[in-house]
């Protein structure tokens, strides 16, 4: 059934929460190389949507498939993210208590067996490979700092630079600018340029200026369910989207 | 098919031991998330409080030392959840959302109190004479219900319903479990959560306490009465789930009833370890216990 | 590997070790026979605690189950010491119970190196099954702490239970010798103490270079937050079940050194009170360093038979409020103080070397001072 266009492609997800169904009967598809945007208002389920495709919650019924058309649906969280999607949660999801430079070296592409966590320093291409990756997000100066210690919004540029070094297929990222000041916003936004020019991207979004600021496809989700997809001009201007809408954060 | 009936209702009496036990901690770890190691010394304290009830009524008329069991309940209650209250006030309230950290200071408490009831009552087992009207039992041919199991079976129910009133039907058991369920929202509508943490501290510990009362009738006390039922009925908790009454109910009974079954059938030891293998098995398909409530957190 | 050799041959933490390892070696011309077998048995303790420290202090996973696995290990040597002091006839335990002779799954035990071999993979297995079906099914934190509260429980029941083959309450002893030397002799004790101060300097140095690396790190990621380092792709039940069955291995060689300088197992060693007291002595010395939680072994030690001798009423009541004040008040432990007198002597250093510079005299390097601090953080 799925394309082999498609890098990712949603068949008919549905889960149901003891009786409550956050997402029905959805499909969703990404191409190789797209940005897409995930809006809707509060309860749309699109954040399930998001935890569907990364294996933190399991589709009551349906199928993701990925790539090569491989059903990841029942796949645990850690598969999932070892063949290539990485997610990014709305809070910033780095550990703490290592350092900045610790908390690269964890995520930086590489097995993921204790064998080579043991046996396996890393190599000073490596090394340089995380420096360049800390360098960009701009927290080269602050390698060996307690990454507790750090701003919101340095934490959320290190989880980004996190994700660079996992050098993910398929990112999908949770309100990446909920929080953040305009500056910090902006800079987050040319970070997420940055990444998306090498794989493929799903961003979850209330902010509406943000997400204008990209000209690309956007879907609307309500109710757990596929209200409209198409350019936001296109949003803009539906009927049904503005109800939903209506009374409520709109663009 | 005597032996069957007579086996079961052990199995049902050790169940409701048990979830008397489990109750407060149902309290205390399912809606307050504090491991309260100390819960089997507020149970050896309630035992205690009957001893000393007991003395004390021993002066008394003998008309009157008949009904000192009925006196000693309350009385047991109510200390319990005064050394709760205390516990709360002087540690616990220091550790809400560290669960291991008071897991090991309340066994440092747990100790202490141990100890004190080794100092105030010496370290040999007293024992509680029952009163008369407990003696002896239901007799149906071979089968012998005893009162006193009986009458723990009775106390349990009452102490349930009690319970289920107190948290789902009183004024204070909803703020409770407002408070329970989102601390800092309660806390902006006016409840005073301090107050009402301290006060489901006291009612947990106090209920140990009563559970204290149904050990003291089934064999002599002493200062480490408490450790020998404090695992199992962290158990009961966990296999249960935490947030609901009746899963407490449930997990008392499964494991009440196939301990039983498991003992007799093997011996003593081998069926605990049997009992163990088949609570582990049970949580690979429902990890959160019977009653799990589902949470979109991370971590 | 060799970097990290080199690293920490370098660090000026190394001086302070070597002296320790210094003292270790010749306690034997200080102590008296008595003191030094007590010491002996607070080293193997401390090997124990290592190994505590690297699922409790790193990976954040409170193991109240450690009493089994130093007793699994403690009673293979026993069965060992047992079998050899015979001379082929049933052990007294077993006659007692009925039974006429050697069951089949004590013969391996006749063997010394089986029996060692035994005594390390036997406790390494069972963590790495509870484990399998407690990690993969994500029960953790407290739940986890009960379960392996639970684990103590029946396994001290199914020894007490298992007479003929545990010796009951009783437990295993009455083995005078080992390789035929006499148990008993000062200088067949002093070897062990050796032996058992090297098994420790080598456990140390083992578990030091295991921190340095980036399988520690995921360890210390699990206790911040497992589930996120599921998403970056790591599985967290596989590095928790070998934190924990490495660190159940300790305690079974902890356990080994235990007997032979005891000469006794039994049940009431490896309960649920001998248990959580192993995770106070973690909790005294400072998590999370592994330098911590040897000393924490050693002084609590120290301090029971030296309090217990005097006021055994009042042991009772000290080691309680050990457990509230480890936790409230030292939730780093010795270490976490010794860091923060550290930095107030530095402080204080920092000032006078202000005062010093401002006199125009010459300056000694603070910086010195932190990386000392630094270097013996870990």
């Amino acid at each position: 059934m799925a394309q082999t266009e498609w890098i990712l492609s949603c068949e008919k997800l549905t889960v149901d929460f003891d009786g409550f169904v956050a997402v029905n009967q959805m499909d969703f598809q990404l191409a190789r190389g797209e940005l897409r945007f995930l809006i809707g208002p509060n309860g749309a389920g699109k954040t399930t949507m998001l935890d569907m495709i990364c294996g933190k919650t399991k589709p009551t019924s349906g199928k993701v498939f990925y790539g090569d058309a491989t059903d990841i649906s029942r796949k645990k969280e850690h598969q999932i993210a070892a063949m290539g999607i990485a997610r990014k949660f709305q809070a910033p999801s780095i550990f703490q208590p290592l350092s900045v430079f610790e908390n690269m070296e964890l995520a930086l592409k590489q097995n993921r067996s204790i064998w080579t966590a043991l046996f396996r320093p890393i190599t000073s291409e490596q090394r340089n490979r995380i420096m360049e990756g800390l360098q960009l997000v701009g927290l080269h100066e602050k390698a060996h700092m307690r990454a507790g210690s750090l701003s919101h919004g340095e934490k959320q540029w290190l989880e980004i630079g996190m994700m660079l070094l996992q050098e993910p297929t398929v990112l999908l990222l949770d309100e990446p600018v909920a929080g953040m000041t305009d500056v910090e916003t902006e800079k987050t936004g040319e970070l997420l340029m940055t990444i998306t020019t090498s794989c493929s991207v799903v961003v979850v979004e209330h902010d509406m200026e943000f997400v204008r600021a990209f000209s690309s496809t956007v879907t609307v989700m309500h109710e757990g369910m596929l209200l409209k997809e198409g350019s936001m001009d296109d949003i803009q201007n539906d009927q049904r989207v503005a109800e939903v809408y209506l009374g409520q954060k709109a663009g | 098919m005597e032996s069957t009936i007579q086996l079961l209702f052990n199995g049902i009496s050790t169940s409701s031991i048990l979830l008397l036990i489990a109750l407060g901690l149902a309290i205390t770890f399912g809606l307050m998330n504090v491991i309260n190691m100390a819960h089997g010394e507020f149970i050896m304290i309630g035992a205690y409080s009957v001893y000393v009830t007991q003395n004390m009524f021993a002066l008394m008329p003998d008309a009157w030392f008949e009904a000192y069991f009925l006196v000693a309940l309350p009385i047991a209650f109510v200390v319990a959840a005064i050394f709760g209250l205390l516990l709360e006030w002087l540690l616990i309230r220091f550790l809400y959302g560290r669960p291991l950290d008071s897991l090991l200071a309340t066994w440092g408490v747990g100790m202490m109190l141990q100890q004190l009831a080794r100092t105030l009552f010496g370290a040999p087992n007293v024992a509680v004479t029952s009163p008369s009207w407990l003696n002896g039992g239901l007799q149906f041919g071979m089968v012998v219900l005893p009162y006193k199991r009986l009458f723990i079976l009775g106390m349990v129910a009452v102490v349930l319903v009690l319970m289920y009133l107190y948290i789902y039907r009183s004024a204070a058991g909803r703020r409770m479990r407002a408070v329970m369920q989102n601390r800092e929202m309660a806390g902006c509508l006016g409840i005073s959560t301090r107050r009402v943490d301290a006060a489901t501290f006291a009612i947990g510990s106090g209920i140990a306490g009563v559970a204290g009362c149904a050990v003291a009738l089934l064999g002599p006390i002493g200062p480490s009465t408490g450790t020998y039922y404090i695992v199992d009925a962290f158990m009961v908790v966990v296999l249960g789930g935490l947030g609901k009454l009746i899963g407490t109910v449930a997990g008392a009974f499964g494991i009440g009833v196939t301990n039983t079954l498991f003992e007799s059938w093997t011996s003593a030891s081998i069926g605990k370890v049997l009992v163990f293998a088949a609570i582990v098995a049970f949580l690979q398909w429902r990890p959160k216990g019977l009653v799990a409530m589902r949470t979109r957190s991370l971590d | 590997m060799r970097t990290a050799a080199i690293r920490f041959i370098q660090s000026r933490g190394t001086v302070g070790y070597l002296l320790i390892a210094a003292v270790l070696f010749s306690a034997p011309l200080f102590i008296s026979d008595f003191r030094l077998n007590l010491l002996a048995k607070f080293l193997s303790f401390a090997i124990l605690a290592i190994g505590l420290d690297l699922i409790w202090g790193y990976t954040g996973i409170l193991s109240l189950g450690q009493g089994v696995f130093f007793g699994l290990g403690a009673y293979c040597m026993a069965m060992h010491l047992k079998l050899a002091s015979t001379n082929g006839a049933l052990p007294d335990f077993m006659s007692w119970s009925g039974l006429s002779e050697l069951p089949w799954f004590l013969e391996p035990f006749h063997s010394f190196p089986a029996a060692v071999l035994l005594g390390l993979l036997l406790p390494a297995a069972l963590a790495m099954l509870l484990g399998y079906v407690t990690f993969r099914s994500r029960i953790r934190g407290v739940y986890f702490s009960i379960l392996t509260q639970a684990l103590v429980l029946i396994t001290v029941t199914l020894f007490v239970g298992q007479q003929a083959y545990t010796g009951g309450t009783n437990g295993v002893t009455g083995f005078r010798e080992i390789f035929g030397y006499s148990l008993s002799n000062p200088d067949v004790q002093m070897v062990l103490y050796w032996i058992t101060a090297a098994v420790l300097i080598v456990v140390f140095l083992f578990a030091k270079w295991l921190v340095g690396t980036r399988f520690a790190r995921a360890l210390q990621a699990i206790r911040d937050g497992e589930n996120r380092l599921r998403f970056i792709g790591y599985n967290p039940d596989i590095y928790k079940m070998a934190v924990f069955a490495l660190s159940a291995a300790f305690a079974g060689l902890a356990g080994m050194l235990f007997v032979l300088h005891v000469g006794i197992i039994s049940p009431s060693m490896m309960g649920i009170v001998p248990s959580i007291e192993m995770v106070l002595w973690v909790a005294i010395g400072g998590r999370g360093t592994l330098i911590g939680a040897v000393i924490g072994a050693i002084l609590i030690n120290a301090a029971k038979t030296g309090f217990s001798e005097a006021y055994p009423d009042g042991w009772l009541y000290f080691l309680g409020a050990l457990f509230v004040i480890a936790v409230v008040f030292l939730p780093s432990g010795i270490m976490g103080v010794r860091d923060k007198l550290m930095a107030l002597v530095q402080r204080r250093s920092e000032r006078n070397t202000k005062q010093l510079a401002e006199k125009g005299g010459e300056s000694i390097g603070a910086n010195g001072m932190d990386s000392v601090l630094r270097e013996t953080n870990r």
